[in-house]
């Protein structure tokens, strides 16, 4: 690899730009694929070309080309999407063990609350914290679709609007500490904001895999196993 | 984890050392690090990242360095037909490929 091509695909990281390296196994020339620009030392043809940026939209790194055929050019795409982002609202006891095992399993984790005393950095050693009301804060983080959510206040006042954002939003995950019966009167709540059952079906709760967690970290466990099966399996998890 | 790897391999680069880079292009089998694992290493034999359970490391540090020496990329397979691979002992039967580059 050029000196170069690493410091452009390192910038391209830094400020948040998908972009795809694309190798030629047989020549070793590489080319960086960008969403709306090529840079590099060998061109695509468009099928290419749309393959590489099919799979940088899906995030799947990988070899393309007749694999079979000698002659064929063997290119390797690898994906590189900005970091997945979990947003945790509610500085609770919860998201103590949540925030490290979330880092651990590759997110960059934020943590919502508004109340001073809850989101301190003793208490989050090395997390972004954000004290704004969470329905402001999740506008200004611009949810995408390599966002999961998870509200853990247990407080409607806090809950409902970071939910009410967060349901209509592309995030790929949205969960919510509580029980069943906190879970009906929620939905109740929520659809007389004007949430539809669709966009409510969405809503993960009680929050994370039946693991029988009891203590705060195996709830952490249980809601960071969630977020990966959803991830990796779909939405039936 | 991957940024943290090719950060240091571009700060490696910056302060005059050699390097190469190892990325798993390819898997069949259950194999311990999907593809795009990397790993990056100096002439020194310092090392960042994995392209394995730990197995096949060595070997892909051997063909780094031949790497940083010639300038020549390499694909590497791994797997169960290999003897290479029982030598070095990647026992959980999956296959991979490694690409290894130096960083120039």
């Amino acid at each position: 690899m050029k000196t170069d091509l690493l410091g452009r695909l390192l910038a391209a990281k830094a400020s948040g730009t998908p972009v795809a390296l694309v190798t030629d196994l047989t020549s070793g020339l590489q080319t960086l694929v960008f969403e709306d620009a090529i840079h590099g030392s060998f061109g695509l043809e468009e099928e290419q070309l749309a393959e590489v940026r099919e799979r940088l939209r899906q995030d799947r790194s990988g070899l393309i080309g007749d694999l079979e055929d000698e002659d064929s050019p063997r290119l390797f795409v690898h994906a590189h999407n900005p970091p997945l982002r979990l947003l945790i609202v509610g500085a609770v006891h919860i998201a103590q063990p949540l925030a490290p095992i979330a880092v651990l399993t590759g997110y960059a984790v934020t943590v919502i609350d508004p109340r001073g005393s809850f989101a301190t950095a003793e208490r989050f050693p090395g997390v972004a914290l954000v004290d704004a009301w969470p329905d402001e804060a999740l506008a200004d983080l611009k949810i995408d679709s390599r966002t999961a959510i998870v509200t853990l206040t247990h407080d409607p006042k806090l809950d409902d609007p970071a939910l009410m954002t967060a349901l209509r939003s592309p995030a790929f995950y949205v969960g919510s500490l509580g029980s069943k019966r906190t879970h009906a009167k929620r939905v109740e709540r929520l659809t007389q904001e004007g949430l539809t059952g669709d966009e409510l079906a969405r809503l993960h709760a009680p929050v994370g895999l039946d693991i029988g967690a009891v203590t705060p970290a195996e709830i952490a466990i249980s809601v960071m196993a969630q977020i990966t099966a959803v991830r990796r399996k779909g939405r039936t998890a | 984890m991957t940024d943290d790897i090719l950060q240091q391999a571009a700060s490696w680069r910056a302060d005059g050392r050699k390097v190469a880079i190892a990325t798993v292009v390819s898997t069949w089998g259950s194999s311990p690090r999907p593809v795009g694992s990397q790993m990056a290493v100096d002439d020194s034999g310092s090392m960042i990242g994995s392209v394995s359970g730990g197995c096949i490391e060595g070997a892909v540090v051997d063909e780094a360095r031949k790497a940083m020496a010639d300038g020549e990329p390499r694909l590497m397979s791994f797997g169960v037909s290999n003897e290479l691979a029982w030598e070095v002992g990647l026992a959980c039967g999956g296959k991979v490929q490694v690409y290894v580059e130096a960083v120039e």
